[in-house]
């Protein structure tokens, strides 16, 4: 037990040779499920650990603080844990038969393979405790990003994952320079030990610098308004089981680092009071929303569409960062889980159309509402959650924020967020109308969807429906994780 | 400010003319080269905290006084592999680029997919790609 925290990142680390190793498909697939069922069961006992007795720390070979490296597992981290996990689970489901028709068997076991690693980088992203921990984590997930999103069906996913490449390493790069300026001032790596001493030295020019960096570094990687141009050819492009999970889990991942820094590291007194972080922060995420949302109202293709819905999402959720205030961060965190889960089932639903009608243009999709009820109504139910209509997780979390918006008196941002909703609900009606009120082609030959990928699409939607309806545990989740952040900022 | 920092300076500007390489140019390997130099620059930058005047190594022995930190050179082994790592990623999209398009020049490749065809053909080339990439590193590293 008390090796949990190491075992869920090196589990799936150890998996990513074996799957290359195994060399048939079904064996890799079966090593990535196993390699995401046990960082979910390690992610639910920490989270039943965490809850009953504090945070748990764990010292890499024994080594004292602030010279080893830690992995933390707090309150705030484990919605993250469970998150991440989860999609990798639910992934796992959709990939057997989603790869299986999608690429030949030598290059699934690789993409296997980059999955695995994939998932143990947002997992060590997420629990360590040590700055430059964080940026190899970081890195390593990106790594095998940029390689699963080239693997996409069309030529343009290599040109796709060229550019997030380049873009992402410079964010990367960012990041490092942050956590080289922080470790001038200092002299150390350790996030707690970081925070303290920051406190004690006071307001300085190159911690300020290293705030300046870090936040543009990492908003690059959670792809925040205007640094979102990576993003859709990469979501759009990828194949169907890698946007599923790269939509869920690795932005959502970047914004929780986001957090870690600015409150757990610098202190929310240095970054939202001294320096300008929260009126950035609030400029930044009320844009996105209204310029995300109206260029997904634009795209002709419907994962296209979905990614631009992405970046005005990142905007809600950066909103409630942004605010700095308990009830604040709770519903960023709560919109962290509830969009994850609503993003993950419409990619999901995407790849099955893809599947089904080889292109996601909008026009091919006309009538294929009356052919495949089951899988297009996942995608009305997880469509609504996207627009935030009750009873779904985006209903419960979009309005936490508009409480937590109202409470702090931003009028502004609470317009943008009431204007992406409307954008919202033509980009999504558009696409319902299209699939279920025109005519279907003639002649189109039937083809019965794989029952393991609608499982695991109708089990995602059917989650945001259960998280509107019964919503005690996100809430405690996000309460717990919020509280947390503020109490050992400093702030 | 200069006099005493030129150090820093002079690794900031690294940086600098490596990030405008990657903005500037159209051309998918000089960016490469321009990121590559990004990450020297910080590599650069890492090293010299630690570096003090008349500072040796940081090999324990009894005529040494004053010892360099070893720390940033550690961090910084760690940095160049992710660097070398990134790297290589890199260029083999770009190599899998060419072989699909013909070019490596970014605004030829935005216009060949504008004109161009996207769908059943590019797949078949995609498929090739992979075989003949793995024909390429052989030849790569018997030259």
């Amino acid at each position: 037990m008390t090796q949990l925290p190491v075992l869920q990142v090196t589990i799936p680390l150890a998996c990513a040779p074996l799957c290359v190793l195994v060399r048939s498909r079904t064996a890799a697939w079966l090593v990535f499920l196993a390699a995401a069922l046990f960082s979910l069961t390690c992610a639910a006992l920490l989270t039943e650990q965490v809850a009953d007795d504090g945070p748990v720390r764990y010292r890499m070979g024994g080594w004292p603080v602030p010279a080893g490296i830690e992995f933390v597992v707090g309150d705030f981290s484990t919605p993250i844990l469970l998150l991440v996990s989860l999609s990798a689970a639910a992934a796992a489901v959709y990939g057997h038969r989603s790869v299986a028709a999608e690429m030949d068997a030598r290059r699934s076991t690789l993409l296997y393979a980059c999955l695995c690693l994939t998932l143990a980088g947002l997992l060590g992203l997420t629990v360590t405790g040590d700055v430059f921990n964080a940026f190899v984590f970081l890195e390593i997930s990106s790594l095998a990003t940029y390689t699963l999103i080239a693997m996409g069906r069309r030529r343009r996913a290599l040109l796709a994952a060229f550019r997030y490449l380049v873009i992402g390493s410079v964010g990367a790069v960012f990041v490092l320079i942050g956590i080289g300026l922080a470790y001038a001032v200092t002299g150390t790596l350790n996030m707690a030990d970081l925070a303290q001493r920051l406190s004690d030295s006071g307001g300085n020019r190159a911690v300020q610098a290293a705030v300046v960096f870090v936040f543009v570094g990492l908003a690059i990687k959670m792809a925040l308004f205007p640094l979102h141009a990576w993003l859709p050819a990469a979501y759009a492009e990828a194949p169907s089981v890698v946007s599923t999970f790269i939509a869920a889990a690795s932005t959502k991942v970047a914004i929780y680092v986001l957090c870690r820094f600015a409150f757990t590291v610098f202190g929310a007194s240095l970054v939202f009071h001294s320096m300008p972080g929260d009126r950035i922060g609030l400029l930044l995420a009320a844009v996105a929303m209204l310029v995300a949302s109206a260029a997904a109202c634009l795209q002709n293709d419907l994962r296209y569409l979905l990614a631009w819905s992405s970046i005005a999402q990142i905007g809600y959720i950066m909103a409630g960062v942004a605010l700095a205030t308990t009830a604040g961060l709770s519903a960023a965190y709560l919109h962290i889980m509830a969009h994850a889960v609503t993003k993950a089932a419409l990619f999901g639903t995407a790849g099955l159309l893809l599947i089904r009608l080889g292109s996601v243009q909008l026009s091919a999709l006309a009538g294929i509402g009356r052919r495949m009820p089951w899988t297009f109504a996942a995608f009305v139910v997880a469509g609504l959650g996207l627009i935030g209509v009750p009873p779904t997780a985006g209903f419960v979390s979009k309005w936490a924020l508009v409480a937590a918006l109202v409470e702090r008196d931003q009028w502004l941002v609470l317009g943008a967020l009431l204007a992406s909703s409307l954008l919202a609900v033509f980009y999504v009606g558009r696409v319902v109308e299209i699939a279920w009120f025109r005519e279907p082609p003639e002649g189109a030959e039937p083809v019965r969807p794989a029952t393991s990928m609608v499982a695991a699409v109708w089990f995602l939607a059917l989650l945001s429906l259960y998280f509107g309806i019964d919503p005690t545990l996100p809430d405690r989740l996000a309460d717990a994780a919020a509280s947390a952040l503020l109490g050992t900022g400093g702030g | 400010m200069i006099a005493t920092h030129y150090v820093y300076w002079a690794f900031f500007a690294l940086m600098l003319i490596g990030l405008y390489v990657v903005i500037s140019h159209g051309n998918l390997l000089k960016k490469l080269i321009g990121l590559s130099l990004f990450q020297v620059g910080v590599f650069l930058f890492y090293i010299s905290l630690g570096k003090r005047y008349g500072g040796s190594a940081s090999i324990i022995s009894e005529d040494v006084r004053a010892y360099s930190h070893p720390l940033p050179q550690v961090l910084i082994l760690t940095a160049i592999v992710v660097g070398v790592a990134t790297l290589a990623v890199g260029l083999a999209l770009a190599v899998r680029i060419f072989e699909a398009y013909g070019t490596v020049e970014e605004d030829e490749i935005t216009d060949d997919d504008s004109t161009g065809p996207d769908g059943a053909d590019s797949d078949s080339t995609g498929a090739k790609g992979t075989g003949s990439l793995h024909k390429t590193d052989r030849h790569g590293s018997g030259s």
